[in-house]
Order: C-alpha cells, then structure tokens, then sequence
C-alpha cells in the first residue's frame, strides 16, 4: 500500500518520524484523515491525539496545540509539545489534572479568567495525555 | 620582600583556585555540548515553520494579521536574555550595555518602553536602575525545554497583540563559535522580515486562511524567542568556558611568578645565613 511520510516535531526535537498509510488527527474543525496524495494543506490542530495506521498498527500520539502541514509525500505536524504514547508520564499527567481540577472548583471566588482559562487548557492536555497512553480511544 | 611563608601561603591558595577554575572550565565545555545538542534539535521545527509562515504570508496579498501590521510606535517592548549567574566574562555586561545606550538614545521617558527580563542578572539590572521590568523569568535550568519559557513567550507575545507595546526586540548573545559570541539585535514584532522560501507550495487552508495565522503567528513568534534563548545558552556556556580558561592560565602563571620569588627569597635567607656564619666565625679569629 501507499504511504507517506510522517513527522511530528517540536521545539525540543523530532518525537515520530515513519512512512504511514493514514493519518487521523483532531484538527479544530474536526476530525481530519489524510491518505498518501492529499493535496497541500494546513490545519491548525486541537489538542487531541493522532493516529498513525499502518498495516494493522495503530501508534498514538498526543499533540498539545501546533499545526498540521500536508504535502502529497509528506505530513508535517509542529506541535509545542507531541509525546507518544509509550513516552508519556502518566503520574504527572494525572498530577497535572489534579492540580487543573483543584483550580477549576475554585472558579467564581474573584480569581481571574485568564487563569480559569489556562487551567481548563492544562485540564485538556492532561485528560489527553492520560487517553493516549492508556490507548482509550 | 614579603616573608618565606607569605608566598607559600599565597602558592597555595592561588594554586586552589585555579583548581576550581579548571573544573568550571570542563563543566562549562560539557554543557556547551548539551546546549549545542538542544539548539540542532530545535532546528528542524524552526524551519518548517519559517517555511510554512512564509508561504502563507507571502504566498498571498490580501491577507492581513495584526502581527504583520507595521503600526505607529507608541511603546516598545525589549526583551533581553541574560543568564542567572556571572562569573562568565563580559556575556551579561555586553548584552546590558547594548540594551541601555539603544534605549538611552531611542527613549526619553519610561512611558516609551518596557522591558522583558530573561534571566536574573538583567533582571536586576533593570530594576535597579528603575526601568519598567514587565514581564522576568529567572531560575532557567541548564537544560531548558518550550514549556518552561512557554508562558513568558506567550506574555510576550499577548503584550503586543492586545496592543501594550507597538514593537518589540529581542537582544541576546549570538552564539558564533565557541570562542565567540555577538550581540545581537533583532526585531520581534511585527513580524516583518520572513525569509521568502523558494519552493512555494500553493495550501488549501482548513478552516480559512485568517483563522491559521491566528495560530501560527503567535507560535512562530514564540518559537523566535525560544530560538534566541537556546542560542544565548550556548553563548553562555562558551563565554563562562573561556572565562573560566583565562582565569586559569592567570592562575598558573602567578603560580610561576609566586614560586620564583619564593626560590628567591630562600635563596636569600640562605646566603643571610651563610654570610651571618662566615661574619660570626671571623669575629672570633
């Protein structure tokens, strides 16, 4: 089967690079899946996890805010941070979501927004990365 | 002359101190290592977003951002990358002094500019003088990855975007080589100068252009401030190396001087004493 080739980067490196036969990714408009031979494309993406299939292997990863760059050979996904899911500390994932819920409950008692906000972002990530290396998706 | 013991005492603890240079020295190389490994790895993600942002920006002229946008200049913002500790030469007082005189003849008043302090030595020096520190981040490790400077990049960031500074520069050490760093100068925001890509690639744009470079603008910027950062670590590790290195070759070289006027001033006392004996004895004849 066709594939294309797949690269996850971030600020501090490289995380995935393989050759891939479907790529499926949360995009802030939605779910996107890409084929080998998509036309050129960006899309900004949600915090959620991507999905590369080949053969009868599914890897995870999660992906914390960036975009998506489709070219007919090549996928690029930079993301300010992308772990797989075999990386991915699951003790402080649930401390951090810990930490976000505990802040989320003192909402309304005059704290600012902007702090509300960062800590339903933080919940995300949190909840994501857990989803990803337990695989639950 | 000082005394036999004197200069014995000061062989030693110069001796000591060089040891503890020469030690700073290897520590220094071994991060300068480090740092160069984070700064590579960074570089792939920094050029495919450069490739991308220019494409976007560049490949089509009605699109508009308010980070593109050239607007009258009311305020500026500096943002400055100095490290937590000294003892590395003129790296800090460089980019410092580079920061006050551009500031000194651009701006009259403290209205005119706020400053973003990375690091505790401008930190302090800032606020010190009483220049408005806005934003600071200190306690930076060594080893420093984008989520540990995410927030301050993103302050930085939001202080243009919601219109508090008109312009804003980044000074740092430009790492050169290992034995030389530059100061540089380079402008932030607006964003003006994207590299103009020669492989232009024509993107359909998902949901629309207008809502991608609301994402991708304010990450390239961020990613232009971790850039610097990384480059001004490397900087750092190179210039405390030298420094440590220069520190030491001092060392050793007051060590020869030490131990020449010490052979000396024994020599000395052993021909006072010769002399005292020969003077004694003939006395007696």
């Amino acid at each position: 089967m066709k594939t294309v080739q797949v690269s996850v980067v971030t600020p501090d490196g490289p995380v995935y690079d393989a050759d891939i036969e479907l790529v499926s990714a949360k995009a802030q408009s939605g779910e996107l899946g890409i084929l080998p031979g998509h036309i050129p494309m960006v899309a900004p993406l949600a915090i959620g996890a991507v999905r590369l299939k080949k053969g009868n292997n599914t890897e995870l990863v999660a992906v914390s805010g960036g975009f998506l760059e489709v070219r007919p050979d090549k996928v690029t996904i930079l993301a300010q941070a992308a772990e797989r899911a075999e990386d991915i500390d699951v003790a402080r994932a649930e401390a951090a979501k810990k930490r976000a819920e505990e802040r989320l409950q003192r909402k309304g008692q005059g704290q600012e927004d902007i702090d509300f906000k960062r800590a339903e972002l933080a919940l995300q990530r949190a909840i994501n990365r857990i989803n990803v290396a337990k695989k639950n998706f | 002359m000082a005394s036999l013991r004197d200069i014995k005492t000061r062989i030693n603890s110069t001796k000591k101190t060089s040891q503890i240079t020469k030690a700073m020295e290897m520590v220094s190389a071994s991060k300068l290592n480090r740092a160069e490994t984070s700064a590579k790895s960074f570089v792939p993600y920094m050029e495919k977003i450069q490739e991308v942002v220019a494409n976007i920006a560049l490949g089509s002229t009605d699109v508009s951002h308010p980070m593109l946008e050239k607007r009258p200049v009311k305020k500026t913002g500096y943002v400055v990358i100095t490290s937590d500790r000294g003892l590395a030469g003129a790296f800090n007082s460089n980019v410092l002094r580079a920061v006050y005189q551009t500031i000194q003849e651009r701006h009259r008043s403290t209205d005119e500019y706020a400053v973003i302090a990375i690091g505790k030595v401008g930190r302090d020096f800032f606020k010190k003088r009483g220049m408005p520190v806005v934003e600071e981040i200190v306690g930076l490790g060594d080893d420093i990855s984008f989520s540990d400077i995410k927030e301050i990049a993103s302050n930085t960031v939001k202080l243009f975007e919601d219109g508090k500074v008109d312009e804003i520069y980044m000074f740092y050490n430009h790492y050169v080589s290992a034995i030389q760093q530059e100061v540089t100068e380079k402008k932030l925001l607006p964003l003006s100068d994207i590299a103009a890509n020669k492989k232009m690639t024509s993107y359909e744009f998902e949901p629309s252009q207008e809502d991608i470079l609301a994402v991708l603008l304010p990450q390239y910027a961020e990613s232009l401030i971790y850039g610097a950062l990384l480059d001004s670590k490397a900087s750092e590790h190179a210039a405390r190396m030298t420094a440590m290195k220069n520190a030491t070759d001092n060392a050793k070289e007051l060590i020869n001087t030490l131990t020449l006027s010490y052979n000396r001033a024994r020599q000395a006392a052993i021909t006072q004493e010769i002399t005292e004996i020969v003077g004694g004895a003939s006395a007696l004849e």
